[in-house]
């Protein structure tokens, strides 16, 4: 990744600062860093969870109890060495977090957080309550780290095991976002259905970021177990995860780097705190909570994005402009045989209740020809989109495409099969570039897994997707956009956008949803010559439009629904002199 | 267990398992209403049952404070967009309600001795105090953010949950407070011996729940708060404002926090923090109502506090464990229903 030269040199500055830390710092403050970067693990979790898979969690303090009391109860009662118990602590957190996402990532937002509350107070009473861990006294004699010969005793020891961990952890993360992997995390915050549509399996991407949120709180929960050398249930409180959220949110949820500012922020604010109130209060308690409380709501209401983005402002911001051009492409999907029939919808029927939005409708799409789907609005043509490409299936009927039968398959196995589309409601990620978006749509056609991108082993894969990326964009005409936001485009353009997106999917079936509206007539021309040229090139197009001088110019054949039934088929001239087709449209005589 | 200890049990279980069952449907109606997942609840319970216990101990409970404070919050900001606007008539009626009304509560507290005060003030003086801290919760820390993600929404509630609890130990220390019961009345139940206080407890309960219902069926306001709940802008299209909607909600559960602290202090110690694990057993059974199901929730608040009693005999070390891990059964039975579910 191209970096600009003034976030390089801060890093290094960051860098620098941290090495020398130790020496020029007292005691006090080398703990007092310490635990910001202890905290700042945990944060940076929820920066994932949160900032950009749009999910939260009140539990990670408990995950990151797990990783202690793992690792405190196998080293003072078996005798295991702290090193083998860190997988441990791992693998039990990554149980538990699995099941748990498991059981509440298929329910909708707030179930999950919710869920972590509850199992946050639970794991507390747990560990007080439970003998072989202590009880409410915890475990003391934890033993310390020895790396090679040397034994980590103090906290200067420490200091730089903890602040190499923790940017290890943010360059695996920054690496991780900024892949498939990661684009697909980062588009489960448009909601799900988008997701689906371009073949990403969203409960998995949800578990994946859940459990890698769960996973760093457990390193950070180990690291302290053997710098505290003592582990007792209170620093793995629900009170304590809360004040993780509270890291986030402050520090800025969106930013990898906002997990240590946030981390910085409240634990030197509550070290203040702790010092102040209870002078002023005349008595001790946590009063910092308060405080805390009303830090919160006050950044909810006036900064949501946190502190880091106004830092931010008084540097220049990087803009990555360039993508490697001289990679292989990527293999393409044999096409099927023109005129051969590639959808068939037979009696397809949907009632939202009582209302019949689909009743009966049967039509085919054949490999190389562009049909045109119209009637007037509420006539049922997004929803038998819908119901065509999985997104909200038929209640009755069938559809087979390429001869298999989908119509109770799930979107994203449709979508794999080679079957993309668009939405009516454009649904892009507006703070994504327009490039990153596109990529989102080749997202079934690339492999590595998310340790690979941690690791930057996918590089060569990334590479061709954003390539693909680019010739689509480019191919829709949205060359000098490409490193836009995709919010910043007009309406018009990001319709545009949502096509290049199904394109890089490489489909041999392609679901257009009014692509022409909002277009001005240049562009509209532009459209409808890519169409043409992509029914050339075999693929089969089923279009949804209102402008007839559009369709009418461009579709081999034209299906008009009317009040959920199809009204009329055949060809377009066929369709312009057919009685009940005008009158569905201008109205009777009387 | 013998059938005497399994009565008395019972008895707990049911007592406490009305308290929930109120908490849940508060919960259930503002989130039905707001989205906002509404975990300060308990606070309002805590503050109910403290405040009643230092007006009976002849203190100036510290709530008095809070609600001058908010009070005076509130006069500033609807001050400052009145004058902004230039609409200075409506200034009067905003310092009389937000700063008027609460100063006078005050002073009227001072004035008179409330602990030689006949119970029934001393409880419409304790709901006095708590119950609007609610509504003015809602305009100042919800009201702006109103069209935020649930997320955001739930994560103000879980400051203004520490925020309260912390003020609650400014205002009454760490002292927990148990007020005398409401009546010494028992009956013989076989060989046990049912408290009154029980069955006050099961009688209030019910004839709030009934009285809620009649408020919903039967009422303008309580129709606007149904039409709210199942569509926001369609109702907002009516005329029914949302704003408004939110700040009913609230104050329907305000009214019942306190009204369940009231209710619940003469059977348990209540401590400035007691008030979040009630209100999230009240969650649980809520959430076995999918936050939707006003009577589903109902039946699994009482459950909990069947569940509660019994493990508290059995396994009392891990009360807390067994009921707040029983929200992970329940999840997993609801993500089993639910099909697909897209949020909005």
């Amino acid at each position: 990744m191209k970096r600009s030269l003034h976030s390089t040199i801060l890093l290094l500055i960051f860098i620098v600062a941290l090495l020398a830390a130790p020496a020029l710092l007292s005691e006090f403050h080398v703990t007092l860093l310490n635990y910001i970067g202890l905290y700042a693990i945990v944060t940076l979790g929820l920066v994932m969870l949160t900032g950009v898979g749009g999910l939260t969690s009140f539990g990670q303090a408990a995950f990151a109890g797990l990783g202690a009391y793992t690792s405190a109860y196998l080293t003072t009662v078996h005798g295991v060495s702290p090193w083998l118990t860190l997988p441990a602590g791992l693998l039990v957190t990554a149980i538990v977090a699995l099941s748990l996402g498991l059981v509440t990532l298929r329910l909708s937002g707030h179930f999950l957080p919710l869920g972590t509350i509850a199992w946050g107070i639970s794991l507390y009473y747990l560990f007080g309550n439970l003998a072989a861990l202590g009880g409410h006294t915890g475990i003391s004699g934890v033993p310390p780290l020895h790396i090679l010969d040397v034994e980590l005793r103090s906290g200067r020891d420490f200091f730089y095991l903890i602040w190499a961990i923790l940017l290890g952890l943010i360059l695996a993360t920054r690496n991780l976002l900024d892949s498939r992997e990661g684009r697909a995390i980062r588009a489960l915050k448009g909601g799900s259905v988008m997701a689906e549509a371009m073949g990403i399996n969203t409960p998995r991407s949800k578990i994946v970021v859940f459990a890698v949120a769960a996973l760093y709180a457990a390193v950070s929960g180990w690291l302290y177990a053997h710098l505290q050398r003592f582990v007792n249930p209170t620093p793995f409180s629900l009170t304590q995860g809360i004040e993780y959220l509270f890291m986030a949110v402050v520090g800025g949820v969106s930013h990898v780097w906002g997990a240590i500012l946030g981390a910085g922020l409240i634990t030197v604010l509550k070290q203040w705190l702790q010092d102040w109130l209870p002078r002023l209060l005349g008595e001790s308690g946590n009063f910092e909570m308060i405080v805390f409380g009303l830090l919160m709501i006050l950044v909810l209401h006036r900064a949501r994005d946190g502190v880091w983005p106004m830092l931010q402002r008084f540097w220049p911001q990087e803009v990555r402009r360039a993508h490697a051009e001289s990679v292989p492409r990527l293999a393409k999907r044999p096409l099927p045989e023109p005129g051969s029939v590639l959808l068939e919808v037979t009696d397809a029927s949907k009632c939202f209740g009582g209302l019949v939005a689909n009743d009966r409708v049967s039509f085919r799409v054949r490999a190389g020809e562009i049909m045109a789907l119209i009637g007037p609005n509420g006539a049922g043509k997004s929803t038998m989109f819908n119901g065509i490409s999985g997104v909200d299936p038929l209640s009755s009927g069938r559809v087979s495409f390429r001869g298999q039968r989908v119509e109770s398959l799930p979107a994203r196995r449709i979508a794999r099969l080679g079957m993309s589309r668009t939405f009516q409601h454009v649904r892009l990620l507006p703070a994504m570039s327009v490039i990153e978006n596109v990529a989102i749509g080749a997202h079934l056609r690339g492999r590595k897994s998310f340790i690979a991108a941690a690791c930057r082993a996918d590089r060569d894969e990334d590479a061709q997707l954003l390539q693909e990326a680019a010739m689509q964009i480019e191919r829709c005409g949205l060359r000098d956009q490409m490193y836009e936001p995709s919010g910043n485009l007009p309406l018009g353009r990001q319709r545009l956008v949502e096509i290049a997106r199904a394109l890089a999917a490489d489909p041999c079936l392609l679901l257009l949803d009014e692509p022409a509206a909002g277009l001005r007539y240049v562009e509209k021309q532009a459209l409808a010559e890519l169409l043409r040229r992509l029914r050339a090139e075999g693929m089969g197009i089923l279009l949804v439009e209102h402008d007839m001088e559009f369709v009418m110019g461009l579709a081999d054949r034209v299906v008009v629904m009317e009040f959920g039934r199809k009204l009329a088929a055949g060809l377009p001239e066929e369709i312009q002199r057919n009685p009940a087709v005008v009158e569905a449209y201008l109205g009777g005589v009387e | 267990m013998d059938l005497q200890i399994a009565l008395l049990l019972g008895q707990d279980g049911v007592t406490n398992g009305a308290i929930y069952a109120l908490l849940a449907l508060a919960l259930v109606l503002v989130f039905a209403v707001t989205r906002v997942i509404f975990i300060p609840q308990g606070e309002f319970v805590a503050f109910g049952a403290l405040t009643l216990a230092s007006l009976q101990a002849g203190r100036l409970p510290g709530t008095v404070w809070l609600l001058l404070a908010m009070g005076t919050a509130i006069a500033l900001i609807e001050g400052a967009t009145a004058v902004r606007a230039r609409r200075f008539r409506r200034l009067p009626l905003i310092l009389l309600l937000n700063c008027g009304a609460p100063l006078l509560l005050a002073a009227s507290l001072l004035a008179v001795s409330p602990a030689g005060l006949p119970l029934p003030v001393q409880v419409l003086l304790t709901l006095m105090l708590v119950v609007p801290l609610a509504p003015m919760l809602y305009r100042l820390a919800y009201q702006p953010i109103a069209e935020a993600s649930v997320l955001a929404l739930l994560i103000v509630s879980v400051a203004v949950h520490v925020t309260l609890t912390g003020l609650g130990l400014v205002f009454f220390g760490a002292e927990g407070s148990r007020t005398p019961a409401f009546t010494d009345a028992s009956f013989a139940l076989g060989d046990a011996v049912l408290q009154g206080q029980t069955v006050l407890v099961i009688v209030a309960s019910i004839l709030l729940i009934v009285a809620l219902y009649f408020f919903f069926e039967r009422t303008l306001y309580g129709k606007a708060l149904r039409a709210t709940a199942m569509n926001r802008t369609g109702a907002r299209l009516m005329g029914i404002s949302g704003d408004l909607a939110g700040l009913l909600s609230f104050t329907l559960a305000g009214a019942i926090g306190a009204f369940s602290g009231v209710l619940i202090s003469p059977i348990t110690t209540i401590y400035y923090d007691s008030g979040f694990l009630i209100g999230l057993k009240g969650f649980v059974g809520a959430i076995i109502g999918g936050l939707a199901s006003y009577p589903l929730a109902a039946a699994g608040a009482v459950l909990v506090g069947f569940l509660e009693a019994y493990s508290s005999f059995w396994a009392s070390a891990f009360k807390e464990v067994i009921v707040f891990t029983l929200i992970i059964p329940v999840l997993l039975w609801r993500s089993l229903k639910t099909r697909h579910v897209e949020e909005a």
